[in-house]
Parts: structure tokens; C-alpha cells; sequence
């Protein structure tokens, strides 16, 4: 293993990173803020309470996985597609280094930075709402997990993407669908039981009923699907970048 | 001396089905410099991409150090550095970090000192903290060489270098190059520019549509094409070439005044004396007589030419 190059792209990466701070922390403070109010706040107010917690803190755990998932999926892509895109990548495939060394540096600055970003939106929650969770330990691996998997799936979407727009176009039309639909701002026994039926397809659904049951005791779907889908999905990632490695697909002519 | 890199009959087929190389079979020794020649698309940048592990061979073998770059790719990358046609560079990175995140690349540890003097030999220190999209485009080609040697490599590929390099700069890589090699760097250079060859190789290989068709010392190459010519001046034009004279195949000018003689510089006799004795017999009287012997461009557009034909 050569870890002085983990290190080096993992640095790389986190300076990218810190050197827009103010852009990379300010966004999502800001928009969580928003939703704080409008859906917090406005409609909240309609609401009352869902499963016994009340809407405001209901939605805490909806947003950070919004947040985290569409950070982990762009940072990771963006990373990845960028030395492809400006032809740096020929020192990646000249050093020596296995394609396992080169997705622990990438997946894993990606993960921390969506990590300190899905942190930060739980402290500007706490200022909105009281907060308690029930299950830290719980918490933290189900936001570890996603960080990671989805900071995966960014890969794979950065070494598949030839074009800026391709590598825009699925986090667009796949995963924000996807994560609004998940039930980030209402519980899926709200819907219609046919609705209900479908949304069960949905993998983000799992994710956030895991993640808001850590919080609040209070899940939409059993605990044991939520752990299930979760890990079944960061193995799938897995399986497609050994894949990649493997074949060498997007990356060696 | 033994060979650090050792290519046996090496071929690539692009996805597309082009055949760039066509079973390449080289040793390149230690602490070499070797030029590499050839017309565009030739299979140069092909040829190294496929030592370097940026594509993957078809077929064929490839060692350096002695380390098999399929099954054995980190010991035998850890030696290569190289420096890429293209210049492809993090437009927003400071010198400095790039450099060195190069070097961590390799698995080497910090070394600050080190960097340091790469920069300073490739002139480039007092840019250390510029970003890269300031620097000049002959910057740029310095910056890449300078993170192809923070790794302390034994091996460098430059492929080419100098291209888009101003003439004093090319002097100033030369002079590098030739530094490198005084410290046992074994370096392997591809270019169009003749007279680079000329100036910094030991040996010459020229490629062409995929084959290498020659490697020489550049000495003997120039000694065994090299051809010379004599050129002799006449006082008189001369109407006609007498059938005294036509076994020497002499080429006569349009107007007259100059004849031309052509023969193997390394031949046995260069049959000079006696050409000079019959044009004495015939009547010819000469004002002057000059030789030429033919550059390393003249031998490389012509095993080219041969090749096409
Ligand atoms: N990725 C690729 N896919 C398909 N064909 C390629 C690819 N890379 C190179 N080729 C083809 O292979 C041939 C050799 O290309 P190569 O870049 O090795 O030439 P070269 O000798 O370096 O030329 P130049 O002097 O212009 O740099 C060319 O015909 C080129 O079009
Ligand atoms: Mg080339």
C-alpha cells in the first residue's frame, strides 16, 4: 500500500476544498436555514407533530441526508472527472499505485468534506430546534455509511461521465428526485398506501427512516431494512469500482 | 552495460482496431540518452504511454529495472518519471504544492530540500508560489519536468520536450538533460527537431507507422548512411559531360558551372584522385572543390521516405 500517496491526494483534495470555505459552508448553511423556515416554520406551524416529534425536528435528519448525499455524490464525481477532464490524470495511471490507493484518497476526502458539512447542518439545526438523538452510534454509522457510499457512487459517475453535463445530468435527474421523494420532509405513511407501495422501490427512503430512527426512536420502515439497504448498497458500489479496477473501463486506453 | 528498460515485441491496437504499434522490440541501457525520431503519429507518445502504464499493451513485454510493468508495476514506476506531450497541469495549484504532491505520488516522503532543487535547476524557484495559470507556456513545460524529477526518477521520458520552447530555453534543456545524465538518469526523448537528436543522443531510434526501423549510435548511424558529396567549381561552364566521365555519375548544374560527386564517406577508396586525374585528361580545368557530408535529417527523411514507398 503506498500511503505517502493516499496521503498526498487526500491533502490535495481537502486544500480544494478549504480554499473555497466560505462557499463550501456558507451554501449549505444557508439553504438549510431556508428550508428551516419555510417548511419549519410556515408550514410546520399547519403541521403539529409527526410520529409524536414535532415537524420542525422532524425534518433535521431529511436534510442532512439531502445535503450529505448530493455533497458525497458531486464532490467525489467532481474530483475524479476533473483530472480526467484537464489530462492530469496520466500522473494518476504513471505513479505507483493500485486503483485501490487512488479511490481511498478521492472517496475518502469526498466523504470527510460532506462529513463536516452534514455536521455543520446539524449545529445550524440545533439553533432552529430542540434536539435530541436517541441512538449516536446508530446515527453516526448511518451518516458515515452514506458519506462513503455515496462519495462511491460519485466515483463511479466521474470515471463513467465524458462531458460536465453528463456528470450533471444524473445527479439531476436520478438522485435529487430520488432524495425529495425519499420522505426527507414527510413521513411515507402520509402518502396514499398505493404511493406507499412504490416509494418502498425508492433505496433513499430506507436511508432516511434509518437515519431518522437513530434520532427520534421513529422509522417508516423496519431498522433492519434501513441497515440492510445501506450496506447492500455501499457493497454494490464497491463491486462496480472493483469492476473498474479490474477492467481498467473510462480510464486506460 | 545491462538494459534498465527492455521492450520486447510490443504492439498496440487502439479500441478503434488502429494498430499504433506494430512488434516493437527494444533495450535501452543505462545511463543512455536516447532519441526517439519519427513523423506524427508515428507511435512515439504510444510507445512510451505503454511503459509508463498509461495504456495498456496488446501484446508484448516490457521491463524496467528488471520489474515487469504489468505484474510488478510499482517497482517498476517507482523509477519512471515522465514528462507528457501535453502540458496537463492543476491551472489553479501553486507550483510549490503541485511539485510536491507529485513527489508524495510516488511514495516518497516530504522533502522539501529536494524540491528546492529541482526548481532552482529548472529556474523556476522564484515562481514557487505562482499558480500555474500565471506561468508562460515554457513554464509550464518546466513545471512538468520539475514533478517528473521530484521523485528522484532513474529513468525519464520527455517526449518532446522542447516543442513550443524558445530557442535559448532549448539550450538550457539540453544542458539539463546532459546534467541528468552526468548523475546516471538514463533519459529517452522523443522529438521532431533533428538537430535536438543530434545534440544530446547517444543513440537514435526512428519509428515510423508503428515500427521501429532503426537503432544506432548516432555516430555509426552518421557513418554508415552518411553520405558525402564533393562539390567541384568550374572556371568554364560545361556544355556537356564527356563519356570519359560517366562512370563517376556526376551531376552537372543547370548553367553549367558545378558538378556534383557523390560517395560513401566510409567506402574504401573515395575514388576523389582519380575523379580528379580524368577531369585533369579530359580537359576540365577546376576552380574549386568543397565537400558535404549529409546530417541526420537528410538520413532521417530518407529511411521515412523508403519506409512510405
Ligand atoms: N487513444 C487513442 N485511440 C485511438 N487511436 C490513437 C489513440 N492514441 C493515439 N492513437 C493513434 O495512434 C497513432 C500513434 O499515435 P502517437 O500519439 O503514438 O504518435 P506520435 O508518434 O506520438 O505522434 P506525434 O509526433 O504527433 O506526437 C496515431 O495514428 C494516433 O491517431
Ligand atoms: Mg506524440
Amino acid at each position: 500500500m503506498n500511503l505517502p500517496a493516499i496521503k498526498a491526494i487526500y491533502v490535495f483534495e481537502m486544500a480544494r476544498f478549504f480554499r473555497t470555505i466560505l462557499q463550501s459552508i456558507i451554501s449549505p448553511v444557508i439553504s438549510t436555514s431556508l428550508y428551516f423556515v419555510v417548511f419549519g416554520s410556515a408550514i410546520g406551524s399547519r403541521i403539529d407533530t409527526v410520529d409524536g416529534v414535532s415537524y420542525g425536528a422532524f425534518i433535521v435528519p431529511g436534510l442532512v441526508m439531502l445535503t450529505v448525499l448530493m455533497q458525497s455524490v458531486s464532490n467525489a464525481s467532481f474530483g475524479i472527472y476533473f483530472p480526467k477532464f484537464i489530462g492530469t490524470i496520466y500522473e494518476l495511471l504513471s505513479a505507483p499505485l493500485s486503483f485501490i490507493e487512488i479511490v481511498i484518497g478521492y472517496v475518502g476526502a469526498a466523504a470527510t468534506k460532506s462529513l463536516v458539512i452534514g455536521t455543520i447542518i446539524l449545529v445550524t439545526a440545533t439553533f432552529f430546534v430542540d434536539l435530541h438523538v436517541e441512538h449516536p452510534v446508530w446515527m453516526i454509522a448511518f451518516l458515515l455509511l452514506t458519506c462513503l457510499s455515496f462519495a462511491l457512487l460519485g466515483f463511479i459517475l466521474g470515471i463513467w461521465a465524458k462531458s460536465f453535463e453528463q456528470l450533471q445530468l444524473v445527479p439531476m435527474l436520478v438522485i435529487t428526485p430520488l432524495v425529495f421523494l425519499g420522505g426527507s420532509f414527510y413521513s411515507i405513511k402520509m402518502l396514499p398506501p398505493a404511493w406507499q407501495t412504490v416509494t418502498l422501490f425508492n433505496p433513499v427512503v430506507y436511508l432516511i427512516s434509518g437515519f431518522r430512527w437513530a434520532f427520534f426512536g421513529v422509522a417508516d420502515v423496519s431498522l433492519m431494512g434501513s441497515a440492510l439497504a445501506i450496506l447492500g448498497f455501499f457493497a454494490l458500489c464497491l463491486a462496480i469500482v472493483w469492476w473498474i479496477f479490474k477492467t481498467g473501463w473510462r480510464i486506460r486506453s | 552495460m545491462a538494459a534498465i528498460v527492455s521492450i520486447t515485441d510490443l504492439r498496440k491496437t487502439y479500441a478503434g482496431g488502429f494498430e499504433a504499434l506494430k512488434g516493437v522490440s527494444l533495450d535501452i541501457e543505462e545511463g543512455e540518452i536516447l532519441a526517439l525520431l519519427g513523423p506524427n503519429g508515428a507511435g512515439k507518445t504510444t510507445l512510451i504511454s505503454a511503459v509508463c502504464g498509461i495504456t495498456t499493451p496488446t501484446s508484448g513485454r516490457i521491463t524496467v529495472g528488471g520489474h515487469d510493468v504489468t505484474t510488478e508495476f510499482r517497482a517498476a514506476r517507482s523509477l519512471i518519471g515522465l514528462v507528457p506531450q501535453e502540458i496537463s497541469l492543476e491551472p489553479f495549484e501553486k507550483v510549490m504544492w503541485t511539485v510536491r504532491f507529485s513527489r508524495g505520488l510516488f511514495g516518497k516522503r516530504r522533502d522539501d530540500a529536494h524540491v528546492e532543487k529541482v526548481l532552482r535547476q529548472l529556474s523556476l524557484w522564484d515562481k514557487r508560489d505562482t499558480q500555474v495559470k500565471a506561468l508562460s507556456g515554457g513554464m509550464k513545460r518546466r513545471v512538468l519536468i520539475a514533478k517528473a524529477l521530484s521523485h528522484e526518477p532513474r529513468v525519464l521520458f520527455l517526449d518532446e520536450p522542447t516543442a513550443g520552447v524558445d530557442v535559448e530555453l532549448r539550450k538550457d534543456m539540453w544542458q539539463m538533460v546532459h546534467g541528468l545524465k552526468q548523475e546516471g538518469v538514463t533519459i529517452i526523448l522523443t522529438t521532431h527537431y533533428i538537430e535536438e537528436a543530434e545534440a544530446m543522443a547517444d543513440r537514435v531510434g526512428v519509428i515510423s507507422r508503428g515500427e521501429l526501423l532503426l537503432v544506432e549510435r548516432k555516430a555509426e548511424l552518421m557513418h554508415r548512411l552518411a553520405r558525402k558529396e564533393l562539390k567541384i567549381e568550374l572556371p568554364t561552364p560545361l556544355r556537356e559531360l564527356p563519356a570519359s566521365l560517366s562512370r563517376y555519375q556526376l551531376q552537372r548544374s543547370d548553367d553549367g558551372r558545378t558538378l556534383v560527386y557523390t560517395y560513401e564517406a566510409n567506402a574504401e577508396t573515395s575514388g576523389i584522385g582519380v575523379l580528379l586525374r580524368d577531369l585533369h585528361e579530359a580537359g576540365i580545368a577546376v576552380a574549386d572543390v568543397r565537400t558535404h557530408q549529409s546530417s541526420l535529417e537528410d538520413i532521417f527523411v530518407d529511411l521515412v521516405k523508403e519506409d512510405v514507398t
